[in-house]
């Protein structure tokens, strides 16, 4: 185990004893982190854990309360980012820092003093042209960045770090956005800009990437360093224990239950995306009672737009959908709430709540229309707070009174809040978007043993998720869709990953396009 | 400390701004208070340069409208529009829709109220009681159709509302003064733009039974109206489904329309009733005070309004208070004239600078301000 030394030549990041602190929680705790030139070093830990703190830390967002940063055996203190990447330093954020409507060579010379008034973007083109090659980093310096691909504003990014000199590069949860392909891609720059001499840290909370990447990791856990350990002392278990605290058990139970009758009904659907393209052409599926059909694919291929249209919150365009036999296709959100569906969204801030409303006030959303929330027009404000009151302890929301503002929850406390509001009512359909994205293990394990309850109770479950993992633990049918399509279907029981990985990436297993359940329901 | 490699190594400690998560309840009371108090500070220096002493002037102020009974009765007077058109400005910014055009709504609810009062009352031979009512309602639909429009241009064609709501005050005093100069104009008027007096009947009573008041004054029943109004509005928001409604989409807009909530329904709704509290305004000022349509009926109540709405945090009753002030504000302006010898755009003057000022402190509600 590494403790802090003397000015070894290979340490090219010492961060000595940091402490952040936030209003109520001490992010960072006497942290201490040390990365080597050119090593891939993994800063892992659950959401909350205080990685993306010690990483602003690092790259000059913030300034810690206590502590010492060392680059290169060099005492440093950084005001602002552009300290940071003077020394050196240069991060890729999760939410890129790009103007959409300016090019590429734009964006990259952004904010430079060189040069001073006029643009010479000759200069830059090559330079920029010459790291693009030397790095394996495609990318044409004159496009525009709103037309570039997550993958390739990503690129942009890493160059824009490497332009400035940045011998230290931060990458906070890269492959969050990406495809398994880009994903490897990224990693092939990673490693040969390690093999060059810097140094790459690289922020995850996915064991099997930090495994295949990292050459160190170091594990945080509640605003402390766990320990930093070489990979090859560790497996995917033994570091899910560090990052938890406690044994992590991957599968949870699942009882059999027989599918009863049918719920929903897609019929040879066709949508649009916000651009106008067609994001669905021609799915369709079926999800009876006590079953759970998972959706999985790579994100951007419809999945977004599939839950929308079901929840009548996009126009289709062509087919059908049936709840309960009867035809759901143009109607409103309001009517499919009012019929028992029930949604979990995409993003539990901008769809699923009201960051500035009470607990109580947010609870109420879907019930708010009818008694008992409400009589006549007037909503009963004294049995909302009963009811509120009553959700909070059923479903163990954590926070200080009903009238607590959701934008102060914890991502898991606030996933608790939408499950209470959306099952409450007893839903016949849930259509679950991502339902753990960001969640920490407890509460991950928590939502997927509400899932699997209200399966057992009756519900239908369309779960639309990302997580390969969590899709085949939970799923009784696996559907995997692609640009709009689906590829085909496999049964959640014994799945084999292999297949379902080549379905993702565009191989079609339903014969010609057209499935065998397509058939049936075209001649129904 | 040591200076970094390469930047500057003169570096001063510096102000940064840190996000706050939450903010201590006071917070909220004396941030804009402070920035008051910074805005007539700032108004001491402009008063200063005009040779006249600054504590005076203020003194004087402060006197001229609430030091006497008349002072406090003007102050009434001139917040009575600005309660009703800043309730009206208010409900629309709760939704974060930016009705900027409470001016032009004012100015067709007078003009609406006039109509009735000049034309129908006699022509009808209406009970007063009646035509004072109809003459509410003839306002309220009309301030009402014109914020509609930029509603439904919002609503339905996402047409910014700032900039329609703004330039539609233009057309509604154009059309308004079309009328007072020509159509309308009251032929033994000794050649005044202005149209012949509403009957004495049919204006809106004055609230003689408020003690403490000079005899004479004109305060009049469009304070209960506000009052009232404030009421409701209060009511609306905080009791009824569609007051909830109206603060979802308000909040967030994606989650309303993830609930199911009738987005542009309620941009439209909204929009009318701002424009119609706002038409009240215009009928309260026309039929209480004024007495007829006229050149300069509004010296821009609608834009104070705006302000007005703004310091008392979209409160129905903060609008009430702030209206109030801003109310004395005016009176003060006029007195200041008289006795100091300063313009009396001073209150103008003031007036931006109270908003100019609360609006950068605002920024203190959610960052703290840190010297390293």
């Amino acid at each position: 185990m590494n403790t802090p030394t003397a000015r070894q030549p290979d340490i090219a990041v010492e961060m000595r004893d940091i402490v952040k602190r936030f209003p109520g929680v001490v992010a960072n705790d006497h942290v201490t982190f040390i990365a080597l030139r050119g090593e891939i070093h993994a800063l892992l830990g659950e959401n909350g854990a205080g990685k993306s703190t010690l990483m602003n830390v690092l790259s000059g967002l913030y300034t810690p309360e206590e502590g010492e940063i060392f680059i290169n055996g060099e005492k440093v203190v950084f005001h602002s980012p552009r300290d940071a990447i003077a020394a050196g330093v240069g991060m890729v954020h999760q939410h890129f820092r790009l103007v959409p409507t300016l090019t590429v060579i734009e964006n990259v010379i952004l904010g430079l003093d060189d040069p001073k008034f006029r643009l010479k973007l000759e200069g830059a083109r090559e330079k920029i042209q010459s790291l693009s090659e030397q790095y394996g980093l495609k990318i044409d310096p004159d496009a525009f960045i709103w037309q570039l691909s997550v993958g390739e504003q990503q690129r942009v990014e890493i160059i824009k770090a490497l332009y400035r000199g940045a011998q230290i590069l931060i990458l906070d949860e890269p492959t969050a956005v990406l495809t398994p392909q880009e994903t490897e891609e990224l990693f092939r720059t990673l490693r040969s800009m390690a093999e060059k001499g810097h140094t790459i840290i690289f922020i995850s909370h996915k064991l099997d990437e930090v495994m295949a990447i990292a050459d160190r990791v170091t594990v945080l856990r509640q605003g402390k360093v766990v320990a930093t350990v070489a990979i090859d002392e560790v497996n995917k278990e033994k570091l899910a224990e560090m990052m938890v605290g406690r044994p992590v058990i991957f599968r949870i139970e699942k009882p059999e239950i027989e599918p009863g009758e049918e719920v929903l009904r897609v019929e040879d659907l066709h949508v649009r995306n916000d651009k106008g393209l067609p994001a669905l052409q021609g799915v369709s599926f079926v999800v009876r009672e006590h079953e759970i059909v998972g959706v999985a694919g790579v994100s951007g291929n419809g999945q977004t737009e599939l839950a929308e249209a079901l929840y009548g919150l996009r126009p289709v365009e062509k087919g059908r959908i049936f709840l309960y036999g009867r035809d759901i296709t143009q109607a409103s959100t309001r009517d499919i709430i009012r019929e028992g569906v029930a949604q979990i969204p995409e993003d539990r801030h901008r769809e699923g709540s009201v960051g500035n409303m009470g607990i109580s006030e947010n609870l109420i959303m879907k019930h708010y229309r009818r008694p008992p929330v409400s009589r006549g027009p007037l909503i009963d404000w004294g049995y909302v707070r009963d009811f509120a009151r009553k959700l909070v302890k059923r479903f163990n929301i954590a926070a200080p009174s009903i009238h607590t503002k959701a934008r102060l929850l914890s991502g898991g406390n606030l996933q608790k809040l939408i499950l209470a509001r959306e099952l409450s009512s007893e839903p016949g359909l849930i259509i679950a978007m991502h339902p753990t994205q960001g969640l920490d293990v407890g509460a991950t394990e928590s939502v997927r043993k509400q899932l699997l309850e209200e399966r057992e109770k009756g519900a239908g479950i369309l779960l639309i998720s990302e997580d390969l993992d969590e899709v085949m633990q939970l799923s009784d049918r696996i559907l995997v869709i692609y640009e709009g399509q689906i590829m085909g279907e496999t049964p959640g029981e014994g799945a084999d990953r292999n297949e379902i990985g080549l379905m993702m990436a565009g191989e079609n297993r339903s014969g010609t396009g057209d499935t065998s359940l397509q058939r049936n329901t075209s001649n129904a | 400390m040591t200076p970094t490699p390469s930047s500057s190594s003169h570096r001063l400690p510096r102000l940064s701004l840190e996000r706050r998560l939450t903010s201590p309840w006071w917070l909220s009371w004396v941030i804009p208070i402070a920035s008051v108090a910074l805005a007539l500070l700032a108004g001491a220096l402009i008063i200063a340069s005009q040779g006249v002493n600054p504590w005076e002037a203020y003194r004087a102020m402060f006197e001229g409208a609430f030091g006497t009974g008349y002072g406090v009765a003007e102050t009434l007077v001139k917040a009575i529009p600005l309660m009703l058109a800043g309730l009206g400005v208010s409900v629309a910014f709760r939704m974060k829709l930016w009705n900027i055009g409470a001016e032009g709504q004012l100015w067709m609810g007078a003009w609406a109220a006039a109509g009735v009062g000049l034309f129908l009352y006699p022509a009808w031979n209406l009970p007063p009681w009646l035509a004072i009512l109809l003459m509410m309602a003839a306002a309220v639909v009309a301030g009402g159709l014109w914020g509609a429009i930029p509603g439904v241009l919002k609503g339905v064609l996402q047409v910014n509302e700032i900039i329609t709501s703004l330039m539609l005050n233009y057309v509604a005093i154009s059309w308004v003064l079309y009328f007072v100069d020509i159509l309308w104009r009251d032929p033994g008027g000794l050649g005044f733009p202005n149209t012949a007096p509403l009957d004495k009947a049919i204006w809106l009573p004055k609230l003689t039974w408020i003690p403490f008041l000079p005899k004479g004054h004109r305060v009049h029943a469009g304070l209960l109206i506000a009052i009232l109004a404030a009421v409701f509005i209060w009511f609306l928001l905080n009791r009824t489904k569609w007051g909830y409604e109206v603060r979802v989409i308000g909040e967030n807009p994606e989650a309303a329309r993830h609930a199911g909530m009738p987005i542009v329904r309620n941009i439209i709704l909204v929009m009318i009733l701002s424009g119609a509290l706002a038409g009240l305004a215009g009928m309260a000022e026309m039929a209480g005070v004024a007495h007829r349509l006229q050149r300069g009926l509004s010296p821009g109540y609608g834009y104070t309004a705006i302000i007005v709405a703004w310091l008392a945090k979209l409160n129905p009753f903060g609008v009430l208070l702030v209206a109030v002030l801003f109310g004395g504000l005016l009176v003060a302006g006029d007195q200041i004239q008289l006795t100091m010898n300063l313009p009396r755009s001073i209150s103008d003057i003031l007036q931006g600078l109270i908003l100019f000022f609360v609006l950068g402190g605002e920024i203190f509600g959610r960052y703290r301000l840190r010297l390293r």
